[in-house]
C-alpha cells in the first residue's frame, strides 16, 4: 500500500502531475493516470494530488469514488472487466467469466492472493457486435472464447505486459454493412470548411436551419437552434456579465463521444474511421457560433482510439484546419483537446458531461440554464453527439436542402444504426430515417425470427414483433442508434434484469428517486428471478416505475423503469411465468437466511428453523 | 420551548362520519380493509367497546425510540385513549397479538423470533404500518450486514472484555439471527411506511389521525425532512 509520505509513490506521481500544471480541470485526467500507474487511487495520491491543484482533498476523493474506473482498492496488474451488456450475456460471457476465473484462480470482483488479477464485470464497452468483450487495463478484448481466455490466462500468469499482447486479441473491427451519406460517400477534409469559409458564418447557419438537423444523441434538438441560441447567448453571473474576448464570453464547442448506451457503437466506428468527418462538423459549429475551443470527451472504454485521434488533430493542424488563423483566415481560430472519460454513463448526458470536463463528479446540473446559455466554465456551449457533428460537416459541404430531400419530413438526413443480438450481422446499418423496423431485421439477417427489438439502449423503447412495421424516426421510434435484437424462446425476464442492473449500477446517486428507486428495482427483480415474486410484486414494479419516471432530477432516472415496464406491458409471461404466488412471498429464503447462524451454534431445535 | 407552548393543546379531530356505525365499516385508507367492505361490521375488537379501534405495536430490531416518540405526542394520548384501545405493546405488556385493526412495527428483522412476531401481527391486524428507519430499511441494525456473521459470534460471546472462558451459546431460548438484517417488508406485505428516525411525534399524530379517519394518510414535506 502506498502512503502520501512514501518516496516511491510521489516519485511515481510527480511527471504526471508536472505534465497537466495546476489547472483543477485536469483532475479526472490525472487521477486515470494515477489509476493506471498504481493499479488504483491510494489514499496517499489523493493528499498529493489534491495538495499539487490546491482543492480539498475531499473533493478529489469524490471524484476519484464517482468513476468506476478509478478504485481506491488496488485491481491488480491486470484488471479485466468483462463487458456486462445483455448482448455479452447472450454470447455467453457469465460461463466465459467463470472460466477465466476458475483458471486463474481467482474470485469475480475480488483481487488474486497475491496482487496480479482482478476480473470483474463493467458496463456495455460497446463492442456488442464482436462480443463477448472485455477491457484488460482499458484495452478493448473482442470475441472472447475459451481458445483465447487460455492464452490470456497464460499471458497474465507469465505477466507479459499488455502492450506485448499478441494484435490479434484487439482487434476491433468496423462492420459496416450498410453506408449512406455518411458512411459510404468520400470526404475530402477541409472541403466543409472552406465551404463555411465562402459562404459565411451566418449563411452557413442559414443552411444548418434548412436542413432541419436533429441532435443525433436521442433527443432530437434542433442543432441549428442550439447553435443559434449559443450564438447569442450572453454569459451572466451574479453581478454582470462576463466578458473574455472582445466585449464577448468565450464560447466552446463540445463533441459528446461518452457513448455509454447500452447497444450503442456507431460512434466508435465514425471516430475510428470518419474522424475528420466529425472534426470538420465541430470547426464549422465553431465558426458559425464563434468558439474558439472545443473538447472531444471521449468514453473511457475507447481510450484506445486515443493515439490515432490524436493524430487526425495533428494532421489537421498541419493542414492548417485546426489551430491559429484557419485555412489563412486571420479571424478565425479553433482547437479541439480530447479528455478521457472514466466509466460512468451518466456523463453522457449533457450538463454532467461539462461538469465531468470540468473534473468534477459527473453530477447533471440543474436545468436551465441549458448549456448553450451556461455551460463549460459557466460559458455558452453547444454539446452534440459525434453523428450530428458528422452531419453538420456534410450539410455545410453539399446544403441544407439536400440533406432534408432526405429522411421524413420531421426527421430529416440517415440514422446510423448499431445492430447487435440475435442476427446473423451485427454491426453498423445506416439508413435515411423512415425505414421500417422489419426492413432492417431482413438487411442484417434476423431472418424472421426475431421477437422483439430493444431500440435505443435501455433507455429507449422495447417493441415486439407485433410492432415491426413502426418506422425509425423522431416521430414514430426516436433512437440514439442502439437496436439489440432477441429471437423467439429468449427469455426477456434477464434484459430487463440486466437493464435493471445497469441502472442501478449507473445512477449517480444525487437524487434520492434514482438512487434508491433504481437499487429497489434491481431487488424485486431479483426477487422474482429467485422465485418468491408474487402479483403485488409487479404492481410494486409500475408504482416504483412512475416514481422514476416523474420524481428523477435527470434523464437516467426517468428512463430507467422503461425496459422492465415495457417488457412487463408487452410480454407478461416473461414475468408472470416466474411469480410464485398472487399474495405475499418473502424476498429471501428464511429458513436458509438461519443457516450460518446454525452452523455457528451447532442448534437445530425447532426454534432455529423457520 | 415558545414553539411547544405556541402549540397548546390539540383538538381531537376524530368526528364519526357514519354517526353510529360500527368502526368495522369505517373505510380504512389501506386496502386490506378496504376489502373487507360496507356492512361487514363484525367486531374488529374483542374487548367490550366496539366502538374503539384496537392497535398493536411492537419493536423487533430497533431501539424503542419510535415508540417513545409516540408516547411524545404527550397529552393527545388522552384524546387518542377515547378512540382506541391497546392490545400487544410495551405499555401493556401483552405478549400475544389478537386481532386488530392497526399494527404498527418498529424496528427490522435481524432473528427467528422477529419473524415469528411479524407474522402473529400480518395475520392479525387489518393494517400493517413500518415505523421508522429500521423497520423501512434495516436501519441501524443492518450495519451488521457488512460482518461476517461468525466474527460477530466472536466478537460478541468470546473476545469481548470481561469474558473468561467465554464461549458461544447454543440455548433454543436464544432467538437465532439471520445472516443480515432485512427490512420488515421483505418478509409480510406492509400496508404503510412511516420513515423517520424516529418519525416525529406529530407526523405519527397526523398518520394515525388520518388512519382513524378514514383518510389516506398524508404527511406534509415538513414532517418528512429532517434537517
Amino acid at each position: 500500500m502506498y502512503r502520501s509520505d512514501s518516496p516511491g509513490l510521489s516519485r511515481l506521481l510527480t511527471p504526471i502531475l508536472q505534465r497537466h500544471g495546476r489547472d483543477a480541470t485536469r483532475l479526472l485526467q490525472i487521477l486515470r493516470e494515477v489509476q493506471d500507474a498504481c493499479h488504483s487511487v491510494p489514499a496517499g495520491a489523493i493528499d498529493l494530488v489534491a495538495a499539487h491543484l490546491d482543492v480539498p482533498r475531499v473533493n478529489v476523493e469524490g471524484v476519484a469514488g464517482f468513476y468506476s474506473f478509478l478504485s481506491a482498492h488496488p485491481a491488480g496488474e491486470y484488471r479485466l472487466l468483462f463487458s456486462g451488456n445483455i448482448t455479452d450475456q447472450m454470447l455467453g460471457k457469465d460461463e466465459l467469466m467463470q472460466y477465466l476465473c476458475n483458471k486463474l484462480w481467482v474470485e469475480p470482483g475480488r483481487l488474486s492472493e497475491d496482487g496480479l488479477v482482478s476480473v470483474d464485470s463493467t458496463s456495455c464497452t460497446g463492442m456488442c457486435d464482436q462480443g463477448p468483450a472485455a477491457l484488460v487495463n482499458g484495452w478493448p478484448l473482442t470475441n472472447l472464447d475459451h481458445n483465447r481466455l487460455d492464452l490470456i490466462a497464460e499471458l497474465i500468469r507469465s505477466r507479459k505486459p499488455v502492450a506485448d499482447w499478441p494484435p490479434m486479441l484487439f482487434e476491433v473491427a468496423d462492420n459496416v454493412h450498410r453506408g449512406d451519406v455518411l458512411l459510404g460517400q468520400p470526404f475530402e477534409p477541409g472541403a466543409a470548411i472552406r465551404a463555411t469559409l465562402a459562404r459565411g458564418a451566418k449563411e452557413t447557419l442559414a443552411e444548418m436551419d434548412k436542413s432541419n438537423l436533429r441532435g443525433r444523441g436521442g433527443a432530437g434538438f434542433k442543432t441549428a437552434s442550439k447553435w443559434a441560441f449559443c450564438h447569442a447567448a450572453i454569459a451572466e453571473e451574479e453581478g454582470g456579465v462576463i466578458c473574455d474576448v472582445g466585449g464577448q464570453p468565450e464560447r466552446f464547442i463540445v463533441c459528446n463521444a461518452d457513448e455509454g448506451e447500452p447497444g450503442t457503437f456507431k460512434d466508435r466506428v465514425l471516430l475510428n474511421s470518419h474522424a475528420d468527418l466529425v472534426f470538420e462538423g465541430m470547426t464549422v459549429g465553431a465558426r458559425v457560433v464563434g468558439a474558439s475551443k472545443g473538447f472531444l470527451y471521449l468514453r473511457g472504454e475507447y481510450r484506445y482510439l486515443l493515439q490515432q485521434l490524436e493524430a487526425v488533430l495533428k494532421r489537421r493542424r498541419e493542414a492548417g484546419l485546426l489551430g491559429g488563423n484557419i485555412l489563412g483566415q486571420t479571424d478565425f481560430s479553433f482547437d479541439i483537446e480530447i479528455h478521457l472519460g472514466a466509466g460512468a454513463y451518466i456523463c453522457g448526458e449533457e450538463s454532467a458531461l461539462i461538469e465531468s470536463l470540468e473534473g468534477k463528479r459527473g453530477r447533471p446540473r440543474n436545468r436551465p440554464p441549458f448549456p448553450v446559455t451556461r455551460g463549460y466554465k459557466g460559458r455558452p456551449t453547444v454539446v452534440d453527439n459525434v453523428e450530428t457533428f458528422a452531419c453538420a460537416a456534410r450539410i455545410a459541404e453539399n446544403g441544407g436542402a439536400w440533406f432534408a430531400s432526405i429522411g421524413t419530413a420531421q426527421s430529416t438526413g440517415t440514422k446510423l444504426l448499431s445492430v447487435s443480438g440475435d442476427v446473423a450481422r451485427p454491426g453498423i446499418y445506416e439508413y435515411p430515417f423512415g425505414v421500417t423496423v422489419r426492413q432492417i431485421l431482413d438487411d442484417c439477417g434476423a431472418q424472421g425470427r426475431s421477437y422483439a427489438v430493444q431500440v435505443s439502449g435501455p433507455s429507449g423503447t422495447t417493441i415486439s414483433w407485433k410492432e415491426f412495421e413502426r418506422k425509425i424516426a423522431f416521430e414514430d421510434l426516436p433512437t440514439a442508434g442502439a437496436l439489440m435484437v432477441f429471437r423467439h424462446r429468449r427469455d426477456l425476464f434477464q434484459a430487463a434484469r440486466n437493464f435493471a442492473d445497469f441502472f442501478a449500477h449507473e445512477s449517480c446517486g444525487f437524487c434520492t428517486p434514482c438512487r434508491v428507486g433504481t437499487q429497489l428495482q434491481k431487488k424485486i427483480l431479483e426477487k422474482i428471478q429467485s422465485g418468491h415474486g408474487t402479483a403485488s410484486d409487479l404492481e410494486e414494479l409500475k408504482r416504483l416505475g412512475h416514481i422514476l419516471k416523474t420524481m428523477s432530477h435527470c434523464g437516467l432516472g426517468s428512463s430507467a423503469a422503461n425496459p422492465v415496464l415495457d417488457i412487463l406491458e408487452k410480454f407478461p409471461d416473461m414475468y408472470e411465468s416466474k411469480l410464485k404466488a398472487f399474495a405475499f412471498e418473502p424476498a429471501f429464503d428464511l429458513d436458509g437466511a438461519l443457516e450460518t447462524a446454525r452452523k455457528i451454534t451447532g442448534r437445530d431445535d425447532e426454534w432455529a428453523h423457520l | 420551548m415558545s414553539e411547544r407552548s405556541g402549540r397548546g393543546p390539540h383538538p381531537i379531530p376524530l368526528p364519526h362520519p357514519q354517526g353510529a356505525s360500527p368502526p368495522g365499516s369505517r373505510c380504512f385508507a389501506a386496502t386490506t380493509a378496504r376489502q373487507a367492505g360496507e356492512g361487514e361490521g363484525e367486531a374488529v375488537s374483542p374487548a367490550g367497546d366496539a366502538k374503539k379501534i384496537r392497535i398493536a405495536t411492537c419493536s423487533l430490531a430497533g431501539c424503542f425510540g419510535c415508540h417513545m416518540s409516540l408516547l411524545d405526542i404527550d397529552e393527545r394520548l388522552f384524546g387518542l385513549l377515547e378512540l382506541v384501545e391497546f392490545d400487544r405493546t410495551p405499555l401493556t405488556d401483552i405478549k400475544h397479538c389478537g386481532p386488530c385493526d392497526i399494527g404498527i412495527v418498529e424496528g427490522g428483522v435481524c432473528n427467528a423470533e422477529n419473524v415469528h412476531v411479524l407474522k402473529e401481527f400480518r395475520k392479525n391486524c387489518k393494517v400493517l404500518v413500518a415505523i421508522g428507519a429500521c423497520a423501512i430499511t434495516g436501519g441501524i441494525p443492518a450495519l451488521r450486514n457488512n460482518l461476517d456473521l461468525w466474527d460477530c459470534f466472536q466478537e460478541v460471546y468470546c473476545y469481548e472484555g470481561g469474558l473468561e472462558c467465554g464461549q458461544i451459546p447454543d440455548d433454543p431460548e436464544l432467538p437465532l439471527p439471520f445472516d443480515k438484517v432485512h427490512p420488515i417488508y421483505e418478509v409480510v406485505k406492509v400496508d404503510y411506511f412511516l420513515p423517520g428516525c424516529p418519525p416525529p411525534a406529530d407526523a405519527i399524530w397526523k398518520f394515525l389521525t388520518d388512519l382513524l379517519n378514514g383518510r389516506e394518510p398524508k404527511l406534509d414535506y415538513e414532517m418528512l425532512h429532517f434537517d
